[in-house]
């Protein structure tokens, strides 16, 4: 009954904050609702028992991956609402309309006949998802785990790279590069 | 009592709102908003099946989505820092510039 109700309130919840991101037309609101829909996605997490993917979820999207939209953000006006012209509107929502159902009536017609259950519902007894999750990303995904961390590494680098003032200088030519002599 | 196919029509409707988002914006930044957002409908399908199945894998491929969503803002997010600074605007139109 709790998963019932954790569920309906759950998905109603996120379905209103996406529609909010996807709808709105100030920049700011939609971040926000952003966030709040990484939130409730996470509850969907626990209620699944996968309590360290919900934390992961948590820290990671609404803690890095805002901060950095927020950061982002201070470059851009942000203030003023979003103009967007659209020129074909009517080809537009009969499109939207026309996907949108057939992607849900693809996902469930194959499966509303054989609601499965499951199949080995318990990992293995006193072992918790946490150390569940280790045991498996080490030893069955460690190279995908490696090539992740190396991915990261070098979004960083260019992440520090774009942003950053001085370098862009040796970026562009066009601008100062009267300037590029003494740099390097 | 809430099923498989409950949650994979949620991961649907949730692909759908992303889907309609990614067609409707003309604005950078809100595309990326979008695209979030269908990484996360992802998510919640690999979720509800490894946990059906009774296997771990599908959380594995949630947190590889989630590693590529974030290296995936890092660099879009500094690129768009790059092209604003340029010409002044995040407007998707402002990156047409072949003219046939």
């Amino acid at each position: 009954m709790f998963e019932v109700i954790a569920f309906y309130t759950f998905s109603i919840l996120t379905i209103l904050m996406f529609g909010i991101v996807v709808l709105s037309k100030n920049a700011l609101y939609a971040m926000s609702a952003l966030a709040g829909g990484m939130i409730f996605i996470s509850g969907f997490f626990f209620l699944l028992g996968a309590e360290f993917l919900g934390v992961v979820q948590i820290v990671v999207y609404s803690g890095a991956v805002m901060a950095l939209y927020a950061f982002g953000m201070m470059f851009f006006d942000t203030t003023r609402d979003v103009k967007e012209n659209i020129q074909y509107k009517k080809i537009l929502y009969t499109l939207s309309v026309l996907s949108a159902v057939l992607i849900v009536i693809i996902m469930s017609a194959p499966l509303f006949s054989a609601n499965i259950e499951a199949i080995y519902p318990s990992m293995v007894e006193g072992v918790g998802n946490t150390q569940m999750v280790g045991l498996v990303l080490f030893t069955k995904y460690l190279i995908p785990f490696e090539l992740a961390a190396v991915m990261l590494l070098v979004a960083m680098i260019s992440g520090i790279l774009l942003v950053s003032k001085r370098m862009e200088m040796n970026l562009t030519e066009e601008d100062n590069y009267e300037e590029k002599g003494e740099i390097i | 009592m809430i099923g498989l196919t409950h949650y994979l029509v949620l991961s649907a409707i949730l692909f759908a709102i992303g889907l309609v988002g990614v067609m409707k914006r003309k604005n950078l930044l809100m595309l990326f908003f979008s695209t979030e957002i269908l990484l996360n409908a992802v998510n919640i399908g690999f979720v509800a099946i490894g946990h059906y199945y009774g296997d771990l894998s599908g959380q594995m491929f949630a947190f590889f989505i989630i590693a590529v969503a974030a290296s995936e803002i890092a660099v879009g997010l500094g690129l768009l820092v790059l092209w604003y600074k340029k010409t002044g605007s995040t407007d998707l139109d402002s990156l047409s510039m072949m003219k046939g």
